[in-house]
């Protein structure tokens, strides 16, 4: 979280992470690499197109449906024999999570990926009550272990290079110094985790898509973590945001097929777990969080950013995600949607994230709920420029520049003034701290003639007026 | 023939006549009537994309009052063509007339593809080209298939460069990744801007582009600033400049 003092600026910590040239071509490579078996993967269904437009009116039906939706889901889910809890925000969730933690004398919890438990800060909060939650996903754990947020809602830990699990690894739990080789590693960590399966006492998921129909949800994973850690312990408690309805089971054929080949470029999950109420003998708990989703769902604007199934695809397609890395944007969900949401919480803290988009659109495309995703960080610049979030610079600047494109005379003057001094002024001029452009780029070579002015010596030339 | 009103962006007035030099003979030799109106300046797209669009508001409204009669606008540009397109809707919600005006405004190989149905415009350019696919052009106005999506492929520029004598192509490793121009963007996000600038001229490099063409100036401007820089043997050309050449006997 950034501090009041020194105000949050994308492009700060963008810079800094792309200083490190070798590390942000990796990661950018890292990340290139699951987009292209995203390809591969949209590419073998040849509905593909179809598919993602089903799902987006899905989404837009239940966002549209979503109060009666969530009492349907509550009436199913209770006769199923669930606790169903609605949380208004983060405080409320992790108060509700910790009641049901302390009323069973739960001190050890191990917690399946879930993004909302990472937004509402879950973690530190149950620490501090003296309840350690172990993170069971293998990306999460080892961020957990550092010390730091996921850089990525997928892959949590994919800014960290196998040298550096290896020496965290060696630290934290004693595997050989010097250790990298994936295998041996993940499986100090699965040895590491058995542990916690075994001695906690309650399991908490996170939820991918709750079904208003039935009352059932499914959570999916690669690892299996949140299957073995619901298991053992007879409590289970699944957090999840408003959002993560469906209205129907049958749709579930439509979301599962699309979330692994957009967030990985696997064909489905390893694991697709359905949950529908409590095992036997043991207690269910579901925590339905709002946290700022119904303010959201109230703007015409960025309603459809609620469609978002949390695949990831945005991240790993963007240009400057991939090269800036998830934690510049200090944010729990980074990357594209990350820059709709973050600043939908706080517009001020996040004003410069929807300016850290080149606009390409690469990440509406991808997207399999075809969020208009740059359209709507589009729409937020114009919403930060409204609210007075824009730096007074950037606002002086383009209101002098309209001013001169307002009046061609005064265009072609300045023009012809701008290119008059590119063309003579000596190279320190136009070359130093002030020129952002002139960094690491040469300005264009300024021509002597404007094309309106060749243009009129053309026509001239050819007998037209 | 159809009367078309030339667009040519602020940019490429100042600092590339050349390139609407070459528009106006791409447009000529094909019979096309074209007029420059001397009334424009910008489109506002710098402006609307910082978000202050009580600025680039008289912008949209002059440039509809200057365009508004011809029958086609065409522009050498598919980031300024898709700012009218795409973006302009909110500016005129209560005039009728922009919607079946802003299906009239198009991007110069959409122009020559779409409405003067040109399959191949003859001429040679004995070049190995790499063409870099401008994102507006490409996500917004749907000039060629996104490597991001399922179906046909079809590209309207490289369809039209395909056709003179003696090209060929430098085939990419990323086919449609974004050059990190991206307006303002190239300033406020200066070290990641030209990262993926650099990375687009390594991947050109690599992949033996002789010239780097686009059809928008804007990606080719930053591009060839690094070119420039790091004194590559790059050249960067604007399609309507190769097509120009290539027409030219």
């Amino acid at each position: 979280m950034p501090t009041a003092t020194e105000k949050f600026n994308h492009a700060d910590d963008a810079t800094a992470f792309v200083a490190n040239h070798a590390r942000a071509k990796w990661h950018d490579q890292a990340l290139w690499f699951v987009r292209q078996k995203r390809d591969r993967m949209a590419n073998s269904l040849p509905e593909w197109e179809a598919l993602r437009e089903t799902a987006s009116s899905i989404k837009a039906y239940t966002i549209a449906h979503l109060a009666e939706l969530l009492e349907q889901f509550e009436r199913q889910a209770t006769k199923l024999g669930a606790h169903v809890h609605f949380a208004k925000d983060a405080a409320e969730h992790n108060e509700i999570v910790l009641g049901i933690l302390q009323q069973h004398g739960v001190k050890k919890a191990a917690k399946s990926k879930s993004m909302l438990t990472e937004e509402c800060h879950l973690n530190p909060f149950l620490n501090r009550h003296g309840i350690d939650v172990v993170d069971t996903d293998l990306g999460e754990w080892i961020v957990q272990l550092r010390n730091e947020p996921p850089s990525h809602i997928v892959l949590p830990a994919i800014h960290i290079k196998r040298e550096e699990v290896g020496e965290l690894f060696h630290e934290k739990i004693g595997t050989e110094k010097g250790a990298s080789d994936p295998t041996y590693l993940a499986r100090a960590a699965r040895r590491k985790l058995r542990e916690t399966f075994m001695e906690a006492e309650a399991g908490i998921t996170g939820v991918n898509f709750a079904v208003a129909e039935t009352g059932g949800f499914v959570v999916c994973t690669n690892e299996g973590n949140a299957d073995l850690g619901v298991s053992l312990p007879k409590l289970h408690i699944a957090c999840l945001g408003i959002e993560k309805l469906i209205p129907q089971a049958k749709h579930l054929a439509v979301f599962l097929r699309l979330l692994a080949r957009s967030a990985t470029g696997q064909p489905i999950t390893t694991y697709s777990s359905h949950f529908h109420g409590p095992r036997p003998g043991g207690e269910l708990h579901i925590v339905l969080v709002d946290n700022g989703r119904t303010d959201i769902l109230r703007s015409d604007e960025f309603r459809r950013s609620l469609n978002c199934i949390r695949c990831g695809a945005c991240m790993n397609t963007c240009p400057v995600y991939r090269r800036s890395g998830g934690h510049s944007y200090q944010s729990t969900i980074p990357g594209p949607i990350g820059s709709i949401l973050a600043p939908s919480r706080d517009a001020e803290t996040y004003y410069s994230l929807p300016y850290a988009c080149s606009l390409c659109g690469s990440c509406d495309d991808v997207c399999p709920v075809k969020i208009d995703i740059h359209h709507q960080l589009l729409t937020w610049r114009r919403e930060i420029a409204v609210r007075g979030y824009l730096p007074w610079s950037k606002r002086l600047s383009m209101r002098m520049m309209s001013l001169v494109l307002r009046r061609p005379w005064l265009y072609r003057l300045a023009g012809s003034l701008g290119r008059f001094a590119l063309r003579w002024s000596p190279r320190f001029m136009i070359y130093n701290g002030l020129n952002a452009w002139g960094k690491q780029r040469e300005l264009p070579l300024a021509p002597k003639q404007s094309f309106r002015a060749l243009y009129r010596q053309r026509q001239a030339k050819n007998g037209k007026s | 023939m159809p009367r078309v009103g030339l667009f040519i962006p602020c940019y490429i007035d100042q600092f590339y006549p050349q390139v609407g030099l070459a528009t106006v003979t791409v447009l000529e030799r094909l019979g096309v009537e074209v007029d420059y109106p001397t009334a424009q300046t910008c489109c506002g797209q710098p402006m609307a994309n910082t978000g202050c669009t009580d600025q680039a508001a008289p912008l949209a409204h002059r440039f509809f009052e200057i365009f508004r009669d011809y029958e086609y606008v065409v522009c050498p540009s598919g980031s300024c063509t898709s700012m009218v397109r795409t973006h302009y809707d909110d500016y005129f919600q209560s005039e009728p007339a922009f919607e079946p005006f802003k299906h009239r405004v198009f991007e110069l190989c959409e122009f020559l593809v779409d409405v003067l149905k040109i399959d191949q415009l003859g001429g040679k350019f004995p070049h190995k080209v790499g063409l870099h696919n401008s994102c507006h052009g490409l996500r917004e106005l749907r000039l060629g298939k996104g490597s991001e999506t399922v179906g046909p492929a079809y590209n309207k520029s490289r369809q039209l460069l395909a056709g003179l004598n003696g090209i060929s192509f430098a085939e990419l490793s990323r086919v449609d990744e974004c050059c990190g121009f991206g307006g303002t963007f190239a300033v406020n996000e200066e070290a990641v801007s030209c990262m993926m600038g650099l990375d687009r001229v390594a991947d050109h490099e690599t992949a033996g582009s002789e010239i780097i063409t686009a059809s928008d100036m804007s990606c080719l401007m930053h591009l060839e600033g690094l070119i420039r820089r790091q004194k590559k043997p790059l050249r960067v050309m604007h399609i309507a400049e190769i097509l120009a050449e290539a027409m030219t006997p």
